[in-house]
């Protein structure tokens, strides 16, 4: 990335992920939507594009990109539907980014491959019935047991938790106490199909249909103690690094969506006519377009920015609130007035704009809601 | 077994195209420059056969400074090299100008068993540039391929035709055209894209392949556009309403109709 424009090849990959998700995707998914099917072909397409392994070393089996390039990515697919573009930003940043991040060489080599592949998916499992943003309440407990660490307790809402090709979830839990009384909190891997390792029925969603949400039951789920990721006491900590770069790639996903909303707009005000003219000429509608244009366009500017000061390595904790803050709240209104644009036809599912209507109001909940990030930004301005 | 894939850049089938009013060619400026499509099937092809026997798969492009983003889209997919001819002379070529310089340029390249190509481009839909390449370079012709094996030096293909399809055998050096039925074409990984822009592309003028720069482009093009002007737009259809007897009536609106048009 240079400033504010893409490279020659990254507007290659995202010239490539429009094909994709236009030719591939787009015929398709309503289809998977309404049946909450997951869309394994699509996904396994995905990774043999790369999509997967888009901000790995080669190495380990990666494409030799970095975090924007996710981005981009994932801003092409969420312009032509979110349930697949959640697919591939949970498995990269919350499934494989961890395990490359604090992995041992030996996690790396057992996971990372098949992972950039697409093969297996990793699910990160921190929230809890009783809570997301506050993990210090986390109450799944993982205790030393000879070799083993045994696991109780319930994680919700984790996405690709329970695909056929999930290979692993990584959990947090409580493994101690500091000697302040703090919790001391862990992250452990547990491999699909651990005994003691329940994986619930989906969810019922409002949106997102056709991506894995699940809960997830941990009844003295034994793993090898081998299977602590990265250092034990720091699962929080590591988590909360992961995070500030999860939300710019939500941002992406965001404005993809918000994008996606202008593209289905300007196609139905251009194509549908009332009182002998399209709609489109109408002010009341070419300017409620325009307004959405120009949400879409800022919020982009937002997430490259904060995508930028994080590959300089620069803080970049308030830009990436910002952009997800940002992008998830113009999301939501671009989905409504994307809607009001259509009209009745707007509120039938068979027209991407319901879909994305559906798809928008999580991006204000999930990876901290609107008041954590507002909580951030407030924090970094020393309130 | 190395192999010759040639590539045009084309206007976006979906977008809307004009002619240049000064020179009567496609204005491509205003237009989103692609890859031919059946071109993609021809380069995917490629480097299924080269998965299988091994050796280079070469891009060839003869286009202006703008289809080097088409002959990086092959490179991105897998091709291993590329020939990029680029003449402000080649503006206007016709078919012949055309095979002319694809074939003095796969000259240039050592020991080539194939030239693959789509059998056809979306722009000009012409489909005669494989066969007239085949015949300046003194090749076997298979076009209108649909599946493409190659034994040793025996390449054998299903050409499609409107009912079915002929098994046609010839040897190599071949030119072969192939139709969108061979394969399904593979999206560039990043990697690929990456890896594309370090690898190496040959640029060549007119002049650099021997040609007479008079020999190509409008001014040796053997047919001229003397005028043009756009397609009327499609009127409305008609709309017959069934007043209850629709049925019986039917031959005779039918007729009526046919009648009114001057077909019967």
């Amino acid at each position: 990335m240079t400033g504010m424009h893409l490279s020659d090849e990254l507007e290659s990959l995202r010239k490539t992920v429009e094909e994709f998700a236009h030719e591939v995707v787009a015929p398709v998914i309503g289809d998977f939507y309404e049946r909450d099917a997951f869309p394994y072909a699509i996904v396994a397409q995905m990774g043999e594009m790369g999509l997967f392994g888009l901000p790995f070393p080669e190495e380990h089996g990666g494409m030799g990109g970095d975090y924007f390039a996710l981005c981009v990515a994932l801003e092409e697919l969420a312009r032509v539907d979110s349930s697949v573009a959640i697919t591939l930003e949970a498995a990269v940043s919350l499934g494989a980014m961890p395990i490359y991040r604090f992995g041992t060489a030996e996690q790396k080599a057992e996971w990372l491959p098949r992972m950039c592949a697409g093969e297996a998916l990793g699910a990160f499992g921190l929230t809890e019935p009783g809570g997301g943003s506050d993990a210090g309440a986390t109450l799944t407990t993982a205790r030393l047991d000879g070799d083993d660490w045994v696991i109780n307790g319930t994680k919700a809402f984790i996405t690709n938790s329970g695909t056929d090709i999930t290979g692993l979830v990584t959990v947090t839990a409580v493994t101690g106490r500091s000697e302040d009384g703090h919790k001391e909190i862990s992250s452990i891997i547990v491999p699909s199909g651990t005994p003691g390792f329940t994986v619930s029925k989906k969810y019922s969603k409002v949106g997102w249909n056709a991506s894995d949400t699940r809960e997830l039951s941990f009844q003295d789920c034994r793993v090898p103690m081998a299977n602590l990721l990265g250092e034990r006491g720091r699962g929080y900590a590591q988590f909360l690094s992961i995070l500030d770069e999860g939300r710019i790639a939500i941002a992406a996903l965001a404005v993809g969506l918000a994008q996606g909303c202008v593209d289905e707009s300007v196609r139905y005000a251009k194509e549908r006519s009332a009182f002998g003219r399209p709609i489109g000429a109408n002010q009341a509608i070419s300017f409620k377009i325009a307004d959405m244009e120009l949400r879409a366009h800022t919020a982009r500017l937002a997430y490259y920015d904060a995508a930028d000061r994080m590959l300089r390595g620069e803080p970049f904790k308030k830009q990436a609130a910002i952009a997800k803050l940002y992008s998830s709240e113009i999301a939501v209104t671009n989905a409504r007035e994307a809607t009001q644009v259509h009209g009745g036809y707007g509120f039938m599912n068979e027209f991407p704009v319901a879909r994305m209507w559906r798809d928008s109001k999580i991006l204000e909940i999930g990876e901290g809601t609107s008041e954590v990030q507002r909580m951030l930004i407030a924090r970094e301005l020393g309130l | 077994m190395n192999i010759v894939v040639c590539v045009k850049q084309v206007p976006d089938t979906w977008s809307e195209k004009r002619l240049d009013p000064e020179d009567s060619t496609l204005d491509r400026e205003a237009t989103d420059p692609v890859m031919n499509e059946m071109d993609e099937y021809a380069v995917e092809e490629a480097l299924r056969l080269q998965e299988t026997h091994g050796g280079e798969v070469t891009i060839l492009c003869m286009g202006p400074d703008s289809a080097t983003q088409t002959v990086r889209k092959a490179l991105s997919m897998g091709g291993d090299r590329a020939v990029h001819v680029v003449d402000d002379a080649l503006h206007g070529s016709d078919a012949v100008a055309t095979s002319l310089v694809l074939a003095r340029a796969i000259e240039t390249i050592d020991a080539v068993d194939l030239v693959l190509l789509g059998s056809e481009s979306s722009d000009a839909r012409m489909s005669v540039v494989p066969a007239m390449l085949a015949e300046r370079l003194g090749r076997a012709q298979l076009t209108f391929a649909k599946e493409v094996t190659v034994d040793g030096p025996t390449v054998t293909i299903k050409r499609l035709t409107d009912d079915g399809y002929q098994v046609v055998e010839g040897t190599t050096p071949a030119v072969v055209s192939v139709v969108e039925k061979i394969n399904e074409p593979r999206y560039p990984s990043f990697k690929g894209i990456m890896s594309a822009k370090k690898k190496p592309v040959q640029t060549y003028a007119v002049a650099d392949l021997g040609i007479d720069p008079g020999e190509v482009g409008l001014s040796g093009a053997w047919t001229s556009v003397e005028s043009f002007e756009l397609a009327p737009p499609r009127e409305s259809g008609r709309v017959v309403t069934d007043d209850g007897n629709g049925a019986d009536r039917l031959a005779e609106k039918l007729v009526e109709f046919l009648a009114s048009k001057k077909f019967v």
